[in-house]
């Protein structure tokens, strides 16, 4: 084992600087930061004080973790031997049984208030939540142990972020995410969700390292997702939203408008009512071959509340507009012209010539009759 | 004054007579039924997601001949053609390039659909093709014409000869002319006649990919529309797509529908039916009487010309008086 | 036809109005070029919502209203018999055949498909639902009739007195028909506007159209021929006709009181005040447009008010502008195809129509001074 780790930490050393500023730089700009803080990055990065992470999983499927092995910038060995000090993750652990429970309670004790506390799985609560228990304890009461000591929380996954799919129809064990137990029990914590199953790891590791460089949460929408990784509807971005426009849809799988690559609207794509960077950053780093709608399959809306495994799979989407955009014809619209300054004056004119003259011969008339001026 | 003041007290008294005659409802022509195989579409605009599909592909197929925007100088006619690009389209409203329009409602902040308070609603335009058509009635050579089968309304540019007095009959402003046209025309949507000879039809209905236009006939979709009202908000259910009797349904959501379908009763009725969630009036649907414009007016033009007997008579009075009068002249 | 003698007054034709409404005609025939090489909306403001204009509401509806003179004498002197204002009739039919003539012809600048107009008198064309086939084919047919109506004047002044003698032999005919068209048609050109349903405003939209434009029509006759009486005796330095146009004019009153009637006993019937008075543009029209009506009315009703011809000839102005508002109400002020549409005419629209009126204006001076219309003088 140790060599396995040695031959890791010399692989890493292979890892030139100018690689690694370069893949700090570009974390930068997926973050939306300028591209100065690349360095800044870097720095935090390898700081010798790596802030301590612990990761509880509750009702979950190993898949968010799963997820992280596929990143490539950083991997997740840099991450997690590098980058941060994990201190406790069941999947990772080395011990097991009471010893990596001891590791840690050690670890809340020596860090408290101050690691980052990470949930994958939703949280069961019905029947005082005995249906996941860890070393005897239910998964209920160690968030509430662990979660209120943390300095923030990081819900990893649908399920920790809003049910996922243990809270699927008729949700058998009260699965809840963390951030409505927080709520409930009043633990003040920050909590930041990176919803999808499995989510984007680079949404994950997006989080940490602004966490890390900033020391502070990336902002958050409504639903505490960051706002650089959950900002726009899958739609907007989505690689066949031209066929959309043009109102080219597949209309069955394997039928023409499917195998020329049209919209997949009308098979259920929920692309239109999920928020998620998906077709901008892609999956794997392996091409638009690897996400549902670049291999044909319509979106099915995994990381959206109420939509991922709540609406039926080829129901068509409800799509979300904040308002509808503005270049949509309004109702009245204004149309046809009005007076123009030329026309105005004319019409003016010819009013005023044809009233003042009808006055002025009235006037003529009036007198030539006083005068006389009469009939023969 | 040498006329008898007598005879216009009479004539004053008689326009009493005239307001009543004139404001009797009697006058109005009977009201036309629904013909046998009429078809028509039914637009759902909960289900409406402002795709613009329709647009597009009514365009594209009515462009193509015996469509009613055939012929073209070049190809589709796009609203605001760039010589170099032909290619980006955003109609303000319906005109004669453009016979299908999906227009947006909002109000306040506008982010629920549906909804009457700080919501937004989209809207398809296009000919409702009227069971007792104004236009048709208005046109004085029959170029619009009321199909006696489908009740299509169609229009034929070798008899028109461009009054537009269809443009001022129209309740809902539907038919357009070219006004940048040395040899204009006027376009209306013709319900894709074109295509039902090859078994197709609306393109609109073809292409809409959430079912909220589908064609059909009108009897049928009055009946699906009822059956939508009826149904429970919130619940998923079966929504055909295309057509009314389509085999193709999906699941939807059922929302929040206003108790009314227009186009039921409006104007006489008309073969294009709308549901909302929002009221008509927001979406540019005129609040019309029951009773068709035209009604009105046949019904003014039947009472005084009926069979031409009035005129006639009035014909032979006049030309006996004047031919004593110029006689006596002689004399 | 000879109640009286008729003769041309002569002069020079190339007076300064003249040639002002030759230079008028110049330039309506350089925008109408436009017109008819590049569509009705390089010129017109007129659009899909307001797809008629100041053409229309002028050229053909108050065109032909003015155009009534012929129609509204041919009642007063054939149906109801009353000879002693024959000298009126010759220059009211006069001012009707050049009125209807270029309301017909200036049909033709304002339809788009016009090299198919010979549609409306197809049989298997017509629509006899249509009000407008009956507005078209009435208009047409009293063009027709009103030429030849006007032949004996043109025939006598070509020297062709045989002629004239001959038509006016069968002239009864054409004179009875010469008052039952304009009835249809003037009457017609209100229905016109019933179709039009909601998108007219209350204040205006009402099943007696057909009944208010006919008698507004009729007064807009009576008063063009005073108006025109007097205003020809001044422009051409004759005597005024006071005493004639004094008892003619004892009919307008009536006619006035009649359509002011029906006018408001219509609003008042289907409880239309509140639009009267809302106190907008369209309220406002209403009520302009009516105090014109009641104006002359007053004016004219006291019988020793008539023989001032300074107030004859300001009534028959007011009824004119009355008419002509009326007109330009149904048609435009108080039409509205829905929120968001607009409409004023064009310089060029305008200009055309001030064109169409020289064209009028030359017309009758050439007329009046080259063929026996006006009475010869010195005739009692």
């Amino acid at each position: 084992m140790n060599q396995r780790i040695q031959g890791l930490g010399n692989r890493l050393a292979e890892v030139s600087r100018r690689d690694f500023i370069k893949w700090c730089s570009a974390a930068a700009v997926y973050l939306g930061l300028p591209a100065g803080m690349g360095e800044k990055i870097a720095e935090a990065a390898t700081a010798p004080q790596r802030p301590p992470v612990l990761w509880l999983s509750a009702q979950e499927c190993t898949g968010c973790g799963e997820t992280l092995l596929r990143a490539n910038h950083p991997t997740l060995e840099t991450l997690i031997l590098d980058v941060i000090s994990l201190e406790y993750y069941e999947t990772l652990n080395t011990g097991a049984g009471h010893q990596a429970e001891e590791a840690r309670v050690e670890a809340m004790k020596k860090y408290e208030g101050q690691y980052i506390l990470v949930v994958d799985g939703s949280i069961p609560v019905k029947d005082d939540g005995i249906y996941c228990k860890i070393g005897g304890k239910t998964a209920l009461s160690l968030l509430e142990e662990m979660g209120s000591k943390a300095f923030a929380t990081i819900a990893i996954g649908s399920c920790s972020s809003w049910g996922g799919v243990p809270s699927a129809d008729p949700n058998p064990t009260g699965a809840t995410p963390v951030h409505q137990i927080f709520k409930d029990k009043g633990i003040k914590t920050p909590v930041v969700n990176i919803p999808g199953c499995p989510p984007n790891p680079y949404n994950f590791l997006g989080t940490v390292l602004y966490f890390l460089t900033l020391k502070k949460l990336p902002e958050l929408d409504a639903e505490l997702r960051p706002k650089f990784a959950y900002g726009r509807l899958i739609h907007e971005n989505c690689e066949r939203r031209p066929h959309f426009d043009a109102g080219r849809f597949a209309k069955q799988f394997g039928d023409e408008g499917h195998r020329q690559g049209h919209c997949l609207y009308m098979l259920g794509c929920k692309g239109p009512e999920t928020f998620n960077n998906c077709p901008a950053i892609l999956f794997n780093d392996v091409g638009s071959g690897a996400w549902p709608v670049g291999t044909g399959h319509p979106c099915f809306g995994c990381s959206e509340k109420g939509v991922g495994f709540h609406a039926p799979l080829h129901s068509p989407a409800r799509p979300i507009y904040v308002t509808p955009p503005t270049l949509y014809a309004s109702v009245f619209p204004e149309q046809g012209k009005g007076a123009s300054g030329t026309a105005a004056a004319l019409a003016a004119g010819i009013a005023g010539a044809v009233i003042g003259a009808g006055a002025a011969m009235a006037k003529n008339l009036g007198k030539s009759s006083e005068d006389g001026g009469e009939e023969k | 004054m040498d006329l008898k003041r007598r005879d216009f007290l009479k004539m004053a008294a008689g326009s009493g007579a005239l307001l009543a005659a004139g404001s009797h409802p009697a006058l109005a022509a009977p009201r036309k039924e629904l013909p046998p195989n009429a078809v028509g579409i039914l637009y759902d605009a909960t289900l409406c997601i402002g795709c613009q599909s329709c647009m597009v592909n009514c365009k594209t197929f009515n462009s193509v001949e015996g469509g009613a925007l055939y012929p073209q100088k070049e190809g589709i006619p796009y609203e605001f053609p760039r010589p170099d690009q032909r290619f980006w389209d955003r109609p303000v409203d319906l005109s004669s390039n453009t016979l299908n329009v999906i227009k947006a409602f909002k109000t306040g902040t506008g982010v629920n659909k549906d909804s009457e308070t700080d919501g937004y609603s989209f809207v398809k335009r296009h000919c409702m093709h009227c069971i007792d058509p104004a236009c048709v009635s208005a046109c004085p050579v029959s170029a619009l014409k009321k199909h006696p089968d489908t009740g299509v309304v169609t229009y034929s540019k070798d008899a028109c000869i461009g009054c537009r007095y269809c443009q001022i009959a129209c309740p809902y402003n539907i038919p357009k002319f070219e006004w940048d046209e040395a040899l204009p025309q006027i376009r209306k949507c013709q319900l894709c006649n074109h295509r039902y000879a090859e078994g197709k039809y609306a393109a609109c209905c073809e292409f809409c990919p959430t079912g909220a236009s589908i064609f059909g006939k009108v009897t049928d979709l009055q009946a699906e529309a009822k059956r939508r009202l009826s149904l429970k908000e919130g619940t998923y259910q079966a929504y055909p797509l295309q057509t009314v009797d389509s085999k193709h349904t999906i699941p939807t959501r059922v929302a929040r529908y206003l108790d009314h379908v227009y186009g039921l009763a409006e104007g006489g009725g008309t073969q294009y039916l709308l549901m909302s969630g929002v009221p008509f009036s927001s979406l540019g649907l005129p609040d019309l009487p029951e009773e068709a414009a035209a009604a009105v007016s046949e019904g003014i033009q039947h009472t005084l010309y009926k069979g031409m007997i009035a005129p006639a008579v009035l014909l032979a009075g006049l030309v006996f008086s004047a031919y004593r009068s110029t006689k006596n002249g002689d004399e | 036809m000879s109640h009286h003698e008729t003769k041309a007054i002569g002069g020079r034709l190339l007076t300064t109005t003249f040639m002002a409404a030759v230079a008028l005609l110049i330039v309506m025939a350089v925008l109408l070029a436009k017109r008819f090489g590049m569509g009705l909306g390089a010129v017109t403001n007129m659009n899909d919502g307001y797809a008629w204009g100041l053409w229309i509401a002028y050229d053909v509806l108050v065109g032909t209203a003015f155009a009534c003179g012929g129609f509204a004498m041919a009642l007063l002197v054939y149906i109801f018999n009353k000879g002693q204002y024959h000298p009126l009739v010759r220059p009211a039919i006069l001012t009707s055949v050049f009125g209807y003539t270029l309301a017909g012809v200036s049909i033709f600048f304002d339809i788009g498909r016009y090299w198919q107009f010979y549609n409306i008198v197809l049989p298997w064309h017509i629509n006899f639902n249509s009000v407008m086939a009956e507005v078209a084919l009435c208009i047409l047919a009293y063009v027709v009739v009103l030429w030849i109506e006007f032949t004996p004047a043109l025939a006598e002044g070509l020297g062709q007195k045989d002629t004239a003698g001959k038509l006016n032999k069968v002239m009864f005919f054409f004179i009875g028909l010469g008052v039952l068209l304009p009835t249809m048609h003037q009457s017609s050109l209100g229905t016109l506007m019933v179709i039009a349903g909601p998108k007219l405003s209350p204040l205006w939209q009402t099943n007696l159209l057909p009944v208010l434009f006919l008698i507004s029509a009729i007064t807009m006759g009576y008063s063009i021929v005073v108006f025109e009486s007097l205003l020809g005796s001044s422009a051409f330095k004759r005597p005024l006709e006071t005493k004639m146009l004094e008892k003619l004019s004892g009919v307008i009153p009536w006619l006035l009181i009649v359509y002011l009637v029906v006018r408001f006993g219509e609003i008042l019937m289907n409880g239309k005040l509140g639009y009267v008075f809302s106190f907008d543009l369209k309220g406002n029209m209403f009520l302009l447009e009516n105090l014109l009506y009641i104006v002359p009315a007053v004016l004219l009703f006291p019988k020793e008010k008539r023989s001032n011809p300074g107030t004859l000839f300001l009534a028959a102005f007011l009824i004119l502008i009355a008419g002509s508002m009326y007109r330009f109400d149904t048609y435009l002020v108080g039409f509205d195809p829905g929120p968001g549409w607009r409409y004023f005419p064009s310089a060029s629209e305008i200009l055309i129509t001030l064109g169409v009126i020289s064209v009028e204006v030359i017309g009758y001076l050439i007329f009046v001074k080259k063929f026996p219309v006006l009475p010869k003088l010195g005739h009692a």
